[in-house]
Parts: structure tokens; C-alpha cells; sequence
């Protein structure tokens, strides 16, 4: 029965090293977070013994400039997946917001509240994406694909494809642009603290055990009395509105707003951060802290290889195959798990 | 004709539901007794689920009453039919497998600090609710999809009830389950009859239906057209009925409406 399945490994295993085989695998399946984890470790020692500049300052700020805006994009898409959707047009609400902002301070609105304008413009979009998807039945994948689209054509419309200097950062940069993410450390911190926000609330809170609930046993949670529908909403507005939010911290630190920013490329590195992170695209399972890990392992395999000098191209074959692995872990651990019925 | 405490927990008088032309449910007349246990016996489509939503504030019935207690109310939502003190575990359990035993017993009425979960609290009480109702897992803290079928059922029973459930409708409590494991369900069905619940356990199995219910009930064609107390004939008292009704489907000149 279960229950000796859950005592405990048998005492006397007949072949050691099969053994310790198959708890290694079980392992790597089980303790994912800590597994990629690992990876990364191994990576920074790598890249560091191959080129020395690996750990100094200039290229670890190089890093967190790259790794934080995925990985804010990336906490609000794990959210989405363990609730069993998926949002593809956040990249899109990246370029956007901080055109909504810059527009709203040319028309005499502060910044503050120009970004603030920005993020209820995101989570409107989300909003969108929610609404047609829970409600008009539409499977986010699609969904998001049409507002992906749609969102990224009205940028370049509105702003007739053309970049602007981000207000604030010429001829002088502010201390409110230092904030909101022209300072080299400003943007990993606020993806650090977002993460961990999220990751508070997924884990510790009734919400978060909803969230889950709602991805795991859809039925199942309506019929205990939780609001799906509403959980997603939430979810879906708040993936967006986060992608907007990142969207502007990446216009303050490069100091110019392009509505060709972000799109397709942001998005996939976000939900190939999550899924390396360990979270299951059929709901139910998944950590931000996982997310940001796993952002963090593409974030070092990019700018590692292109330090060492191989040919950048050949990162999307580490990534192709890294989320080809990535998967049939998620796979073989949800196999793990019904194992045990 | 059946022995019956002062009032009913649950009296249904007249519910009737239709779906456009399709009538599920017609002129619905049942009750249950304070620690009685109510077999609801029926084919596919004859209504047993429509029943269930509307008795657990999951659908409004087009006409009708439902009375708690002798008392006359309007079942709003889940939430509210809740409070009321019915609970239902449907087939599927709707329990979560990625989420831990306690947490499962804890969905939706999570026990907080603050905002917070109070993950110690619902741990040390799903312990000792499940240990109380004699339900045997190896911890509370295992994943749900770690158990038996006859250990999910059992954890979702608990938690209906831990939920301070007064009514207690179970949809196929037994399906899909061994011997072994129906007897233990069918024992817990005992005891909490023994405590005061009342039970009204949905069911395909008359054999098992009739070895634990105190009373069995046959709907179809969204009506109940059979109720007695269990006696020694009950199984071949229901399979005759269910017989003629096959014929009549069958041969008959009159086709099911439902």
C-alpha cells in the first residue's frame, strides 16, 4: 500500500549504486529549486575560472540589468501558469507602459502618477486577456496572442515607431529616475523584492493556496467555494501590470523608450526561466523563487558565453535544450507524484 | 410509514428544475432524519446530480422548498448552504493533489495569523480530526496525491465534516474503490451517523447502498418514485422496479423524457 511506499527507503537496497542512482534522480526531480540552484553555482564557477571577469562588478551589473526585468516578468507568469493559464503578451505591455507614462507627463501629469497611469494601462490589458479567456472561453494561449499582437501594433501606431529620451534622464539624471530603475542596483532590487513578495504570498497565504488549488483541481476548487474565475483575473492583471512595471524600470535604465522593446524575446525568457524553475504548464505546481533561479541560469549562460567568445547563436541551443530538459523534469515529476496513489 | 425523529434535518417539498425543454427534475419530495442515513439510488440522468447542485446552493431550483431543521430557507451559494450545515463530497473528491492533507481540510476556511496562513494550528487539528474519525494516513503532511483512493475519500469526508456539517451528501462514495476500503468508508459513514450527522449517500451500488442506509429513495426520470426503510427485500424490491422501467424504455410505448 501507500503507506510503506511512505516509510521510508527499504533498509537493506540490493544494488548500491543503482540505488543511490535512482535517489540522485529523485532528488533532482523533487528538490528543484535547490537543483537549479546548483546549476547556477556550477555556472559562475565555470565562467569564472574560464575568464576571470566573470565576477567583477561591471559584468555582475551587466547580469541583474538582464536577469531583473525577465524576472519580474517571470513572477507574474509562474502565478499564471500554477493557475493553469499563460499570458504571452506581456512583452508587448512592456513596451507599451512607459509610453502611457511618457505621454501622460507631456500632458502635465507628474511621473509618479504617469506610472501610475501606466500600471492601471497594463493591468487593463490583463484585464482584457482575463476576461476573454475565463469568461469568453478562449484558451490564454490564444488569447494573449491576439492581444499580443494588437498591443504591440497600437504602440508602434501611437508612437509612429519611434524611440524617446525617457523623461527624467536628460540633461540630468533624477533621483526619481535612480529609483525606478536608472540606478545599476535599483532594478534587481525591485525584482528581488517583488519575487519575494509573490513567493510570500503563494506560499503563505490562503491566496496563494487558492492559486494553487485553482491550477491543480479546477472543478474541484469551485466546488469547495473558491472563486477561480476571480483568482485568474487577479492573476491575469497582475502578470500584465508587472510586465508594464518592468517595462518601465528597463526605459529608466537604458534612458531611452523604444515600443520595439521587450516583445516575443522577454516573454519566452520569462516562461523559459519558469518552466527551468520547475513549474508545470498544466497548473498546479510551480515557485517564483524557482522563476527568478531559473532567469538567473539563462541570465549567466547568455552573458557567459558571450564573455568566453563563443558564437552568441550557440545560447539558443543551450536554451532550446535546457527547456527541453526542463520539461521532461516537470513531466517525470508529476508521474513521480501520481506514483504514489 | 418510516420511523422518523420529531423533525427532519432536510425536508425537500415539490423541487422541480428545467434546462430549456429538458425537464431534470420534476416534483422532488425527500427527507432526512437527525442521524439517518438516506440512500439515493437512480440511473444516469435521472437527476441525481441536478439534485445535489441545487441542494448544495449550487443552482436555485425553478420551484419548490427546502427546509433546514423545519425551518424554510433559500439556499443563495455554496458558501451559504454551507454555513446551513450541508456539505457535499462529490465524485471527484475536489481534492487538490499538489497541496498536503492539511491543507486540502484547511481549502477555503484556512485557519489565519493575520494575514497569514497558521499552518501549525490546521496541521495539529487535521491530525486530530482525522485521528478522532478513525481515518489512518501516515502524516498529514503528504500530498493527496500520495494516498489511496479509499484514503482521499476518507479526507475528503473528514473535511466536510470537520467543517461542522449537519447533512452530509456523499455522490458515489464508493466508486471505484476495493472491498477493503468501501468497508472502511462505509464504517465512517457509522460513525458519523452515530455522532447526529444525516447522510444522504448517492449511490450505483444497491448492494452497498442498502448495507449501510437506514432508508433508500429512487429517482428517476426526476422523480422519486420509491421510498422505504431498508428491510431484507430492499435489493430485489429496487431491481424489480428498475426492471419494469428497463422494459418500459425498451418496449414501452412511452420514451424517457429525461
Amino acid at each position: 500500500m501507500a503507506n510503506e511506499a511512505l516509510a521510508g527507503p527499504p533498509a537493506a537496497p540490493p544494488n548500491g549504486a543503482l540505488q543511490t542512482l535512482q535517489n540522485f534522480w529523485r532528488f533532482i526531480v523533487q528538490q528543484r529549486t535547490l537543483s537549479v540552484a546548483l546549476i547556477a553555482l556550477v555556472m559562475v564557477v565555470y565562467f569564472q575560472f574560464s575568464k576571470s571577469v566573470f565576477l567583477s562588478l561591471g559584468n555582475l551589473q551587466t547580469l541583474a540589468a538582464y536577469t531583473a526585468a525577465t524576472a519580474i516578468i517571470a513572477a507574474g507568469e509562474v502565478m499564471l501558469l500554477i493557475c493553469g493559464e499563460i499570458d504571452l503578451s506581456v512583452g508587448s505591455v512592456f513596451a507599451m507602459a512607459p509610453f502611457v507614462m511618457y505621454y501622460a507627463n507631456q500632458n502635465g501629469i507628474p511621473l509618479l502618477g504617469g506610472i501610475i497611469l501606466a500600471l492601471l494601462v497594463s493591468a487593463a490589458v490583463g484585464f482584457i486577456n482575463g476576461f476573454v479567456s475565463v469568461y469568453l472561453k478562449v484558451p490564454s494561449l490564444i488569447a494573449t496572442l491576439g492581444t499580443q499582437f494588437l498591443v504591440s501594433g497600437a504602440t508602434l501606431i501611437a508612437t509612429n515607431a519611434t524611440p524617446v529620451i525617457t523623461p527624467d534622464t536628460f540633461p540630468k539624471v533624477t533621483s526619481f529616475a535612480q529609483f525606478f530603475g536608472n540606478n545599476p542596483y535599483s532594478e534587481i532590487i525591485w525584482a528581488v523584492a517583488i519575487v519575494l513578495v509573490m513567493q510570500v504570498l503563494l506560499s503563505l497565504t490562503p491566496w496563494g493556496l487558492r492559486t494553487v488549488a485553482t491550477g491543480g483541481n479546477p472543478l474541484g476548487a469551485s466546488e469547495v467555494g473558491i472563486g477561480t474565475n476571480r483568482i485568474k483575473m487577479v492573476h491575469f492583471m497582475v502578470a500584465s501590470a508587472l510586465g508594464g512595471f518592468a517595462g518601465i524600470l528597463e526605459a529608466y535604465r537604458i534612458t531611452s523608450t523604444d515600443p520595439l522593446a521587450g516583445g516575443t524575446t522577454i516573454m519566452f525568457n520569462a516562461v523559459a526561466g519558469a518552466v527551468i524553475g520547475g513549474t508545470a504548464l498544466n497548473g498546479g505546481s510551480g515557485t517564483v523563487v524557482g522563476a527568478l533561479l531559473g532567469t538567473i541560469v539563462l541570465g549567466i549562460l547568455q552573458d557567459g558565453i558571450t564573455l568566453i567568445g563563443i558564437n552568441a547563436d550557440y545560447y539558443y541551443v543551450v536554451l532550446g535544450a535546457a527547456i527541453l530538459a526542463a520539461m521532461i523534469l516537470n513531466v517525470r515529476l508529476q508521474i513521480l507524484r501520481k506514483a504514489g496513489r | 410509514m418510516t420511523t422518523l425523529t420529531t423533525t427532519d434535518a432536510l425536508r425537500v417539498t415539490g423541487i422541480a428544475k428545467h434546462f430549456g425543454p429538458v425537464t431534470a427534475l420534476r416534483d422532488i419530495n425527500l427527507h432526512v432524519g437527525y442521524g439517518e442515513v438516506l440512500g439515493l439510488v437512480g440511473d444516469n440522468g435521472a437527476g441525481k446530480s441536478t439534485l445535489i447542485k441545487i441542494l448544495t446552493g449550487f443552482q436555485p431550483p425553478d420551484a419548490g422548498t427546502i427546509a433546514i431543521n423545519g425551518v424554510d430557507v433559500k439556499l443563495r451559494s455554496v458558501e451559504h448552504a454551507r454555513e446551513l450545515g450541508i456539505e457535499t463530497v462529490y465524485q471527484d473528491l475536489a481534492l487538490v493533489n499538489e497541496l498536503s492533507v492539511y491543507h486540502n481540510m484547511f481549502l477555503k476556511r484556512e485557519v489565519r495569523i493575520g494575514p497569514f496562513l497558521n499552518n501549525a494550528v490546521m496541521r495539529k487539528q487535521a491530525r486530530e480530526y482525522l485521528d478522532q474519525m478513525g481515518v489512518r494516513i501516515p502524516s498529514v503532511d503528504v500530498e493527496v496525491a500520495k494516498l489511496s483512493g479509499g484514503q482521499r475519500q476518507a479526507i475528503a469526508i473528514a473535511r466536510a465534516v470537520s467543517s461542522n456539517a449537519k447533512i452530509l451528501l456523499l455522490d458515489e462514495p464508493l466508486a471505484a474503490m476495493g472491498a477493503k476500503e468501501g468497508a472502511q468508508i462505509l464504517d465512517l459513514i457509522r460513525r458519523l451517523k452515530a455522532q447526529g450527522v444525516s447522510v444522504i449517500m448517492i449511490g450505483h451500488n444497491y448492494a452497498q447502498v442498502v448495507e449501510v442506509c437506514d432508508r433508500i429513495n429512487l429517482l428517476q426520470r426526476g422523480e422519486i418514485t420509491f421510498d422505504k426503510p431498508v428491510g431484507p427485500n430492499s435489493m430485489e424490491e429496487i431491481t424489480d422496479i428498475i426492471m419494469q422501467e428497463y422494459r418500459a424504455s425498451k418496449f414501452g410505448p412511452t420514451p424517457a423524457s429525461a
